[in-house]
């Protein structure tokens, strides 16, 4: 039990769901972290890659790798239409914004109206053939207990090695001179300004990088599930990686993808756990999906809550540097 | 057997009604499965139907099956005989939804807007989905009834999502917090209500009352017991923000483990003979609903501009510093503004169960739009929230008149987007709120 439990756990901390996500936190991170951005809609650039993705590809027969620049492109172009009105705006307006943004592009991709595009609720599969041919690992299972086959082996690797990678650029950028403008204007914005930079186009290159990270973090999800449906793209993802990031610790380059490894871990030995006690029968009468994702996302809520006021630097992060707010 | 007796019989005005029957009895009768291939013996659940037009099977029809637990997929066609069956993977929650497009030429969906059922399946079940086929509707030239029916939806969604968003509103007006843990306080007060006339079998005329004063004294409690002791911290705006995230995942899911994820309706007032009115079908409980809605608004109003705790409302909201300056007792103020809005959302989500159902995404559903609303009108002001709250819902079922009813609350959220665009600090709100 705990030993299924433990291998539960540790295959959706280094799964690359996990990665994913610690993809769309590092994005996240950018935004929220460095420049001082609330962009709840995060997830909206999960979908526009995914969707860029698997259209190109599934829909109009295109390599991959023109899906993979359509799915990036996609992500600029709604960070221009998006931080066009709300960048010059307060924190909380861009909150607002961005998360009815990400929810408009699903009911979009969701409506009966886009099928031809977009499969509607249905989705879009067979695009990530091409993905998998590229494989280097032999058919078989891998990493022992954990039962990886050479499909899975392969998108791990492939989302780990992004996010060491755009990790990496995020920790170059953070020590150019221009990472030290975006941070100048999370402090103060009218300093920067009065220094004059343009603190509209700093904010506008921040979201576009980090809304391109999001996206392509919604590339490795689809590539790894190896299909596309529109309720994927819940907010809560959103809120997902706020906590993996929070957890972590904002504003540190390690915080998202520790944040990622130790929120997976957790939650997914929590769903392991419960599920083991609802088919042992312990409480009778309560089937077993609905109590497990309602108490994990409880669990998810609480961890938000407490970290947020108890912890607010996560596990890496530096109270001082995090003392961000609206003025 | 069962086609032929509809022949026999048939007439155009019994046609509908024997496609009706016919598909429930089919598909009650889970043995006139059997007819087709047996492929069901391996799996223990499954989920199957029978589409029917006229007595014939419909085949052809693509319908997909979607775990709400886990999201997976499944799909199947309709055989010659219009039978269809799913092998599910395991118990659970799952979404049925028919493919509208697959349909052959000259059929659809008696329901056209409710192509999908959610169904519970349990351990080595079967269970049944009747989707009822009939001739589809013609879409004819009466959109002046369209636009008269969609205004009265319109008033009565947007009177509601008024009533919410005042407490919200005026929260941020007092305290600087958005809070989005305030869509769920829909939801709990939807089901508080719930809990007391469906559970404890309450009538809902007692029951309302009860659920409105105990999600008053809910929103109270969250700011007696997390709200203030932040503030006290002195906690910044966008730590509040997030707390108030966490907050809202808690309070969802509560419900959801306390009341399971499909949609219920309250015990009374379900099924009326709608009034109509020239060109318009009403209701009688949406007429009671529109015309508490209003009564609630004006009382707020009222309240708002004539009393000393409502003036003191509205100068917290507009000043924080020169109010508290002038001896008014700051956290009292924002406690009362509490309790009312949460009082004020509660009745808007029992409201809005009557009118349609009570889940729990209810309220997170409506809390967009309460925020659109909001920034519409002009955040922190109480009066913008309801005039925006009924633009908003104007807008998204005026919507529907020339769009698919799928995407009405995209135009709500461009809305709000344009909005920010053009005129940030809303309608009634002033230029420095913002920015």
């Amino acid at each position: 039990m705990i030993e299924t439990l433990f291998f539960d756990a540790l295959r959706s901390a280094i799964g690359p769901t996990a990665a994913s996500y610690a993809l769309l936190a590092v994005g996240l991170n950018l935004h929220f972290g460095y420049t001082g951005l609330l962009n709840f809609g995060q997830v909206g650039y999960m979908l526009v890659g995914a969707y860029g993705l698997s259209i190109t590809v599934a829909v109009f027969g295109g390599p991959l790798w023109l899906g993979l620049i359509v799915g990036m492109l996609a992500a600029v172009v709604l960070s221009i239409i998006l931080g066009a009105p709300t960048l010059r705006l307060r924190a909380d307006y861009l909150a607002i914004t961005t998360i009815a943004a990400s929810e408009i592009l699903r009911f979009l991709v969701r409506n009966t109206g886009s099928d031809d595009l977009t499969g509607s609720v249905f989705g879009l599969r067979q695009f990530a053939g091409e993905f998998y041919d590229w494989s280097p690992f032999a058919p078989g299972e891998y990493l022992g207990p954990l039962g990886f086959n050479a499909n899975r082996m392969w998108v791990t690797l492939v989302g780990w090695g992004l996010v060491a990678a755009l990790s990496a650029m995020v920790w170059t950028l953070m020590r150019s001179p221009w990472g030290r403008v975006l941070r100048s204007i999370r402090e103060d914005e009218d300093a920067a300004r009065s220094l004059g930079k343009n603190v509209f186009l700093y904010k506008m290159q921040s979201l576009i990088i980090g809304g391109v990270i999001g996206a392509i973090g919604g590339m490795v999800f689809v590539l790894a599930l190896q299909n596309v449906t529109p309720d994927m793209f819940l907010p809560q993802v959103t809120f997902f990686a706020f906590a993996i990031m929070i957890l972590g610790g904002t504003s540190t380059v390690l915080g998202p993808t520790a944040g990622a490894v130790l929120f997976w871990f957790l939650l997914t030995g929590l769903q392991s756990g419960i599920r083991g006690v609802v088919d042992a029968g312990v409480i009778p009468g309560i089937t077993g999906g609905q109590v497990v994702g309602a108490v994990s996302l409880i669990a998810v809520g609480l961890l938000l809550m407490l970290l947020m006021v108890f912890r607010p630097q996560g596990i890496l992060g530096d109270r001082e540097e995090l003392r961000l707010d609206v003025s | 057997m069962v086609s032929s007796l509809v022949r026999a019989r048939r007439g155009p005005q019994l046609r509908r009604v024997a496609a009706v029957v016919l598909t429930a009895i089919a598909v009650g009768s889970v043995a006139a499965l059997t007819a087709g291939p047996a492929v069901a013996q391996s799996a223990t659940e499954t989920v199957s139907g029978r589409l029917a037009f006229e007595g014939e099977g419909v085949e052809g029809v693509r319908v997909v099956v979607e775990s709400t637990d886990d999201g997976a997929v499944l799909e199947a066609v309709s055989g010659p005989d219009g039978s269809w069956l799913v092998e599910l993977p395991g118990p659970g929650a799952y979404r049925i939804e028919l493919d509208a497009s697959t349909l052959p030429e000259g059929v659809g969906l008696r329901d056209p807007d409710n192509p999908a059922r959610e169904v519970r399946v349990f351990e080595n079940s079967t269970s049944a989905v009747v989707f009822a086929l009939g001739e589809p509707q013609v879409q004819t030239s009466d959109t002046p009834r369209r636009l008269l029916q969609s205004s009265v939806n319109g008033l009565k969604f947007g009177l509601i999502i008024a009533m919410t968003a005042i407490g919200l509103s005026l929260i941020f007006g007092t305290t600087g917090l958005v809070n989005f843990a305030h869509g769920d306080l829909v939801t709990v007060g939807a089901f508080l209500a719930y809990f007391l006339n469906v559970t404890l079998g309450l009538p809902l005329l007692i029951a309302a009352p009860l659920a409105i004063a105990a999600g008053g004294a809910l929103a109270g409690g969250l700011d007696r017991q997390v709200w203030r002791p932040l503030r006290a911290q002195r906690t910044g705006l966008i730590a509040m923000l997030v707390v108030s995230i966490g907050l809202s995942f808690v309070l969802r899911h509560v419900v959801l483990l306390f009341f399971g994820g499909s949609r219920q309706s309250y015990t009374d007032f379900g099924l009326q003979t709608a009034l109509e009115f020239g060109l318009v079908r009403v209701q009688p409980v949406e007429l009671w609903v529109m015309g508490l809605s209003v009564a609630a608004l004006v009382a707020v109003g009222l309240m708002l501009n004539r009393t000393k705790l409502g003036t003191s409302m509205r100068a917290v909201a507009d000043n924080r510093d020169l109010a508290e300056s002038s001896g008014i007792d700051v956290q009292r103020v924002i406690l009362a503004v509490w309790v009312l809005g949460g009082g004020l959302t509660a009745a808007g989500g029992i409201f809005l169960g009557l009118i349609e159902s009570v889940d729990y995404l209810m309220g997170f559903r409506l809390l967009l739009l309460m925020f659109a609303g909001v920034i519409l009108g002009g955040l922190g002001s109480a009066y913008g929230a309801m005039v925006g709250g009924v633009i908003v819902g104007f807008v998204s079922e005026f919507s529907t008149v020339w769009f698919s009813s799928q995407i009405k609350y995209v135009w709500a959220l461009l809305v709000l987007i344009v909005i920010l665009l053009v005129r940030p600090q809303g309608i009634l709100g002033r230029r420095e709120r913002f920015g």
